[in-house]
């Protein structure tokens, strides 16, 4: 009985240390104010949160947090859906194309942020290198505050494409063929195919990525900090990017606000979390 | 039933075009970082070098934090990797195999685990560090991650599929619980060891966040804050140079997509760990 309990034992110190503790310190910081050398003075109760929902400033941060979020899962599900249903023409070498598809999958968010800061670049880019072959005026992707959010977005979906293209791949190959033939023989074709019973059959995969790539999104800080250190003007100032501020940029050291922050993030991830275990799985469509 | 060659070369003419497209940045590093600065700044772009030339890559190898900080995100990387298969393959084998009190609940709280967002504990978790002066040092990059619910969520559904005999059999034999594990099941279980090897290996290659907080010092920092310091680290760095660093820094992740992608696959759904 307690051999199983020694071989746990290790993982779930580990966890204790770096995981549990870290969520109860969390609330404990968000509850007090801090002195000017981050430690926690005196309590303060719901008042960060207060701050948090009643401030415009931080209310708008939550909401350019959710619109991020769609500009960023949105696209990524749907060119993702286009791409994993060419991977599943049968041709010779379709082996080759599946695997170079899945290509930003190699990408850290620093090497893709370093690569579209260059495409961004108003002079030498190749965003505004292709506008000017249509003879459009260059645009300050990541310096103007109207078209910062959704340049971050772009380099956010083309690097969760990869990560997309692999799990639809993977859904589609999960779809007997027999069904395939049963529809045929009832003279489904193409179009008719694709929404009659491709799409339904991929509905859980497409589900379980709505909520994966909707928690990437919320957590994403590495694209916002190498293309616009959070701005111009706040305009890419996500919650996470937020917290990182208050938290340790410029020598801040809002640990209690920071950490209200912290967990609104966490209630909003076990949210999603919860919905997908709860209230959507029931209807989407399950073999 | 075989398309037919109307519909293969549109096929091929399609799928060319989306791989061109989700290839270019990949392509235009690799091209950028063979050019000469002149050759990368001019207008219109060049898109292939006239003159492919290594130099920006003994350039960037030379810039000094580079090389050792390659050097630090392998050594990461590598321990938060076996620490990963060690600490899940225990794991793992006690939830598969072994008896014991409040079974569930625990395997609750190791799925619970891969709920919690990092960045949401990440505050308290710097503190720590802090607090036991481990800011730039390799324990503050490795030790938060010796442990994945994920890996051992992984390696349970493999071990689970193994036929309880085999476990019966090995125990009647008198073996021991590490012997059974490391003579008979770890060997039959080489692909899902493999498909945690490469997660772990990649999400902690590719850690920006964290990194970024306990290490303040170049020397001890990772490859990935490494290049997004390259523009400013020099003010108006050639495109040309920070291309061939990134390069540099894609290799490794590279060759673990392109020849282990059907280990990748199948951790794929078990749970995402990105950032």
């Amino acid at each position: 009985m307690l051999t199983g309990l020694a071989f746990v034992a290790p993982s779930l110190l580990l966890f204790s240390i770096w995981i549990f503790y870290p969520l109860v310190r969390s609330v404990y910081l968000s509850f007090h104010a801090n002195d000017l050398f981050g430690r926690p003075a005196n309590f303060v109760g719901l008042d960060q949160y207060q701050q948090l929902f009643t401030s415009p400033n931080l209310r708008e941060t939550i909401f350019r947090t959710a619109v991020f979020t769609v500009l960023t899962v949105v696209p990524a599900l749907v060119l993702g859906t286009v791409i994993a249903l060419a991977l599943q023409a049968r041709i010779a070498g379709i082996g080759i194309f599946r695997t170079l598809l899945a290509t930003p999958f190699a990408f850290s968010v620093a090497t893709a942020s370093v690569i579209f800061q260059i495409f961004f670049n108003p002079g030498v880019g190749v965003f505004n290198g292709i506008l000017n072959f249509f003879h459009v005026l260059p645009v300050g992707w990541l310096t103007n505050p109207a078209t910062a959010l959704a340049s971050v977005a772009v380099a956010t979906v083309w690097l969760q494409l990869g990560y997309n293209v692999l799990v639809l791949s993977s859904g589609l190959q999960g779809i007997p063929e027999e069904i395939y033939e049963a529809a045929r023989l009832d003279g489904a074709r193409g179009f008719r195919l694709a929404f009659r019973i491709t799409l339904p059959m991929l509905t859980p995969t497409l589900f379980f990525l709505l909520v994966v790539s909707t928690i990437t999104a919320l957590q994403s800080f590495g694209q916002i900090h190498i293309l616009t250190r959070g701005g111009p003007a706040g305009a890419t100032t996500t919650l996470v990017y937020s917290l990182y501020l208050n938290a340790f940029a410029f020598g801040s050291t809002n640990y209690g606000l920071a950490s209200a922050m912290a967990l609104v993030l966490f209630f909003i991830v076990i949210a999603v979390t919860a919905i997908q275990f709860g209230v959507l799985e029931r209807r989407v469509f399950y073999r | 039933m075989k398309p037919k060659p109307a519909a293969a070369a549109a096929s091929y003419t399609l799928l060319a075009a989306l791989a061109f497209v989700m290839l270019f940045p990949l392509l235009y590093a690799i091209s950028g970082s063979l050019m000469t600065a002149r050759e990368i700044s001019t207008y219109p772009p060049a898109f292939l070098p006239s003159q492919p030339q290594l130099s920006n890559f003994v350039d960037v190898l030379n810039a000094l934090p580079i090389p050792r900080q390659y050097l630090n995100s392998m050594v990461v990387a590598t321990c938060v990797m076996v620490g990963q298969l060690a600490t899940s393959i225990l794991s793992a084998y006690a939830f598969a195999f072994l008896r014991m009190p409040l079974r569930n609940l625990i395997f609750g709280i190791f799925l619970a685990t891969m709920m919690v967002p990092w960045e949401a504990i990440i505050i308290p978790n710097y503190l720590t560090m802090a607090q036991y002066h481990l800011i730039n040092s390799y324990p503050a990059l490795i030790l938060p991650f010796l442990a994945a619910g994920f890996g051992t969520f992984l390696l349970r559904q493999f071990f689970l599929s193994f036929p309880k005999d085999l476990y019966e059999a090995a125990v009647i034999d008198g073996s021991g619980h590490l012997r059974f594990l490391w003579s008979i099941l770890l060997p039959l279980s080489r692909p899902a060891l493999a498909a945690l090897a490469i997660w772990s290996f990649l999400s902690a290659w590719n850690q920006f966040l964290w990194p970024l907080l306990v290490v303040n010092r170049d020397e001890m920092q990772t490859l990935q804050i490494g290049i997004s310091r390259l523009q400013d680290v020099e003010a108006g760095t050639a495109p040309n140079f920070i291309l061939a660093g990134t390069v540099l820094a894609l290799v490794p992740t590279l060759l673990l997509i392109y020849f282990g992608q059907r280990h990748i696959v199948r951790g794929l759904t078990a749970g995402a760990l990105r950032g």
